[in-house]
């Protein structure tokens, strides 16, 4: 099936400034999506994918924000979001694409109804009127499952449990149809019961609505079901790129493999030990010139201090940024998963 | 850049060397003390920073500006009363000749320490009553807080009016009268402060470690409180100032000759028709002291706000 | 198999801890728990947030004073000593906190951090002192040099550290782990799991490792305590839970944990739970999990089910299982 592409990032660089220095939290970052599909951003905290998205939706705090506005690109179907104000944003955030946060708690207002919070943004980019948007308020309650939605539309957020909530805001975000759903750690703040059940409902609804969804996440382990390709991100940059079986079964970069190898296994036990990275991320206030990964990194050569890795593809779908697969690299001791020409 | 970019693409540096220990345990940022950090962010507000060098020149001319003016301010000179300001006497005379500038700084010294010895007196009751409500709880929280309620209630006016003429009208006497019944909001905010730090994981370490209740008062709450208290103290201190000269104001402020602003402005406003100087250059002090203890607390309340913190 | 006749640490009989909210109104947030802890294992405690297990392990600890029950720590009554005693136990019981952020007072250096528990106990003086905390600083993978930073300076891993080198100084045998990796990026949990697990071999430490991971409690521990609220279900080694699993809670919340593997994640059947955690403020008079269990019998809701042994070393608190031991 040939998809066309809805949303195409190029070269978006992100800056803040701070008292230290200015930070570079996202440098240089290129992807696109396309339509229908999910693709899942991996990364651990403060490696700037959270930052990418907000880019995208303009939701940045401007006086501390530097966003390379005339190189960069954020191609939304023809349009360049990067030299959009932010009126003009507002037709798009929220109607065309919109965005669902980790916290569900402090996502939601406390005084107002849950039924009339998800009308009032079918009130004001539809233009409907209000019983219009609390039946359609409704059917988004029933469509994310939520037992009972006659009863709960009238409800206020405490009332709701986390779980719940969550599935409050999702029903929010896609009571516009949008085209494009956000999802920021959507189940970070939750248990593993409810975790489960909320990415089925994105997966489900995904392919119901045939909206693209970005997930943005820490763990690798609750995108497996449902994302389509993934990228990796590390200190600002995306390090690896493939669909999802690539990545999981023939990761090229040895942060994606520690990234796999780091989580134990159900049929793990406390004889082998878990594999795991030294250190912490580096600072991007003054970011390696190298590779990014290069002090933590076991299999780390010269040059990787010394020089930004280019970029290897393995097919067309999947592109890793490290010296290992240059002939000349020191290739021993690595794992074989790591050299693997393609297994897929 | 550039030489970076062209490295050519020797086997050499192809040579594995491993994970770097020192590097990936790196701290970029440099090391700040809290006090250090505060600051910093202090020195960003320009407007605090204003509010601090008015304060300090204020302070300056109240300790020295008696010596430089040269006169005394009790001296009674009938020659030159009700004078305009002049470069002889900066801020005019009053109705019974004695130097105006000389006695805003003296009257200066008075209203300041009032305003210092309330502000402290204030805090030691309230700070330390709050602290033991917050950590004990029970019934001694409740205690307390009924008589933070019962104190609280208390007409301020009438006690101020019946222990300046029981005790007379002695600085003392404002002090007492006007710290008796100031501290139940100190305690009210320490209180809430407590039980707020009460929640924090490390008071909870501290205790699983055995520390007994005076090393996490002294060693946990205390320093993580001061910053609040400190930004309590430099808004309170001109409310004390105000406090005092609207008791002088009304006749029940210091006993001539001493004097204070207050009662300075007292004595020019009855001549406020024929030589406006006298009222105004005692109330452009207060005036003055006031906004620069406002501007110093408003940055320092922003520099201790960790949300602020870039 | 390997596990008998070991020497028992802790014993923990009949624990409830009740939380006054209004007169008459108690949340019960841990209710009558029985289990052993054994020398030198893990043992890992599992559950959703609200369940109990925090309060459980800070309870074990003497933080929290029992409501009833007794624990017993190596022959003394845990909650019944003076202030001199209570104090030298507190040099053997330790704990880890889940907030790296929240547990590390932001007024301190890393240096007087790490040295409180010996300033308490007065265990060693200026050189001495220094040292030692120069020794923890390495024994947890920092360097020297930070000994005069402050907590904000530090990632959230290297903050785990910190507290984990906090609870060492004083050389306690027995550790509450309180979700230490939960809130840590994947990279850095396995590094914190890792320093645990050589900590424990070479000093012969005892965890209660408390999460709601339930993946990394399976690794971690040796046996595992199931809590659904306020009540442990199902105590047995972690091995047999995750092969036999009896409770049909254990059995839901393993069927919800997400698998690092695309195709066994797609193929895999979730068990689903319907229905909402009662709430442990008047719970169920019956079994706690009986308005969710798809197996629910007349007797589930009239009375709670004791834990008990249904097989050697495996205990669960349900009815459909001892119905089977009694036929």
């Amino acid at each position: 099936m040939k998809r066309d592409k809805i949303l195409d990032v190029k070269n978006l660089n992100v800056s803040f400034k701070t008292y230290a220095g200015v930070v570079q939290a996202v440098r240089g970052v290129d992807f696109y999506l396309k339509e229908g599909e999910t693709l899942a951003i991996v990364g651990e905290s403060g490696c700037g994918k959270t930052v990418t998205v907000k880019t995208i939706m303009g939701l940045l705090p401007e006086e501390q924000a530097i966003v390379n506005r005339d190189e960069g690109k954020i191609d939304f179907k023809g349009e360049d979001l990067l030299k959009y104000d932010d009126t003009k944003m507002t037709t798009i955030r929220g109607r065309r694409i919109s965005m669902i946060f980790q916290d569900p708690m402090t996502s939601l207002n406390p005084t107002m109804k849950i039924g009339d919070q998800i009308a009032e943004n079918i009130i004001i980019h539809e233009r409907k009127s209000k019983d219009e948007a609390r039946k359609d308020a409704l059917n988004m309650l029933k469509l994310v499952n939520i037992p009972n939605a006659e009863e709960r539309i009238n409800q206020y957020p405490f009332e709701f449990s986390g779980g719940m909530r969550q599935r409050v805001m999702i029903a929010m975000a896609l009571a516009c149809s949008p085209e494009i759903l956000i999802a920021d750690e959507p189940t970070t703040a939750l248990d593993v019961t409810i975790q489960a059940q909320i990415m089925e409902l994105i997966g489900e609804l995904q392919e119901k609505t045939n909206t693209s969804v970005i997930l943005v996440t820490h763990d690798l382990g609750v995108v497996a079901s449902v994302a389509h390709r993934i990228h990796v991100m590390y200190a600002g940059q995306i390090i690896e790129k493939g669909t999802v079986d690539e990545i999981f079964y023939s990761p090229k970069h040895p942060y994606t493999f520690a990234l796999l190898r780091s989580v134990p296994k159900l049929s793990d036990d406390k004889q082998n030990r878990l594999y795991s990275i030294a250190g912490t991320p580096p600072d991007l206030i003054n970011p390696p010139k190298g590779c990014p990964f290069a002090a933590r990194c076991e299999f780390a050569m010269k040059v990787c201090r010394i020089k930004q890795p280019e970029v290897t593809s393995f097919g067309k779908t999947h592109e890793s940024y490290c010296w290992l697969h240059h002939p000349k690299a020191d290739k021993n001791e690595v794992p074989e998963i790591l050299l693997r020409e393609r297994v897929i | 850049m550039e030489s970076i970019n062209n490295i050519e693409l020797k086997d050499e540096i192809f040579e594995r060397v491993g994970v770097d220990k020192e590097l990936s345990e790196h701290l970029e940022k440099p090391s700040l003390t809290y006090w250090a950090d505060v600051w910093r962010r202090f020195k960003e507000d320009k407007l605090a920073i204003f509010g601090l060098i008015l304060l300090s020149i204020i302070i300056l001319t109240i300790l020295i500006g008696p010596t430089l003016s040269g006169h005394d301010y009790q001296l009674i000179n009938a020659s030159i009363k009700d004078q305009s300001p002049s470069a002889e006497h900066w801020f005019g005379t009053d109705d019974m000749g004695r130097d105006i500038f000389t006695r805003c700084c003296y009257g200066g010294r008075i209203s300041i320490i009032i305003g210092l010895i309330c502000t402290a007196v204030m805090f030691i009751i309230g700070s330390s009553l709050g602290a033991i409500a917050g950590l004990k709880g029970g019934w001694v929280d409740n205690l307390i807080m009924r008589i933070v309620e019962i104190v609280g209630n208390l007409p301020y006016l009438v006690i101020v009016v019946i222990l300046t003429m029981v005790m007379g009208r002695s600085v003392f006497a404002i002090v007492l009268a006007m710290s008796i019944t100031s501290w139940t909001g100190t305690t009210r905010m320490v209180r809430g402060q407590i039980l707020q730090l009460r929640e924090y994981d490390y008071i909870e370490a501290a205790r699983a470690l055995g520390a007994d209740t005076k090393r996490i008062i002294m060693k946990h709450l205390l320093p993580n409180t001061l910053g609040i208290i400190m930004v309590s103290i430099t808004m309170s201190v001109p409310g004390f100032i105000f406090g005092e000269a609207f008791l002088s104001f009304v006749g029940l402020g210091v006993r001539p000759p001493k004097t204070s602003w207050g009662a300075l402005a007292s004595a020019g406003q009855q001549k406020l028709l024929f030589y406006p100087h006298e009222l105004f250059f005692p109330c452009l002090m207060i005036v003055l002291t006031v906004l620069a203890f406002h501007l110093v607390g408003d940055g320092l309340s922003d520099a201790l706000d960790p949300k602020l913190r870039k | 198999m390997e596990k008998t006749n070991r020497e028992t640490l802790i014993e923990v009989k009949n624990l409830k801890k009740y939380f006054k909210i209004k007169r008459n109104v108690f949340v019960q947030a841990v209710d009558d728990v029985t289990f052993d802890i054994y020398k030198g294992e893990t043992l890992g405690l599992v559950g959703e947030s609200g369940c109990g297990k925090t309060t459980c392990g800070k309870t074990i600890l003497g933080l929290y004073d029992a409501t009833d029950g007794k624990v017993i720590f190596n022959g003394i009554d845990v909650h019944s000593l003076t202030p001199e005693e209570k104090k030298d136990f507190t040099k053997k019981a330790q704990i880890i906190f889940q907030d790296p952020y929240s547990s590390l007072n932001p007024r301190m250096t890393v240096g007087d951090i790490i040295g409180e528990g010996i300033d308490i106990h007065g265990l060693y003086k200026n050189k001495e002192r220094e040292e030692k905390i120069f020794e923890l600083l390495y024994t947890v993978g920092l360097n020297r040099e930070h000994i005069n930073r402050f907590p904000h300076e530090f990632s959230g891993g290297q903050r785990q550290r910190i507290g984990i080198a906090r609870a060492l100084a004083i050389e306690p045998n027995f550790i509450v782990c309180d979700e230490p990796v939960s809130a840590l990026d994947v990279s850095i949990q396995a590094q914190i799991v890792n320093l645990l697990m050589d900590l424990q071999r070479e000093k012969g430490l005892t965890y209660l490792f408390i999460a709601h991971d339930l993946s990394m409690i399976k690794y971690i521990s040796d046996r595992v305590g199931v809590m659904y609220v306020g009540n442990l279900v199902e105590l047995t080694t972690s091995k047999e839970l995750y092969k036999n699993p009896l409770h049909p809670y254990t059995q839901a919340l393993l069927s919800a944990i997400p698998i690092p593997d695309p195709k066994m994640e797609r193929e895999k059947k979730r068990i689903p739970i319907k229905g909402e955690i009662p709430s442990t403020i008047n719970p169920p008079i019956g079994c706690r999990f009986a308005s969710r269990c798809k197996y629910v019998m007349d007797i589930c809701k009239e009375a709670m089910p004791k834990l008990v042994e249904v097989d050697k070393g495996h205990f669960v608190a349900c009815y459909l299982h001892h119905k089977e031991k009694a036929n």
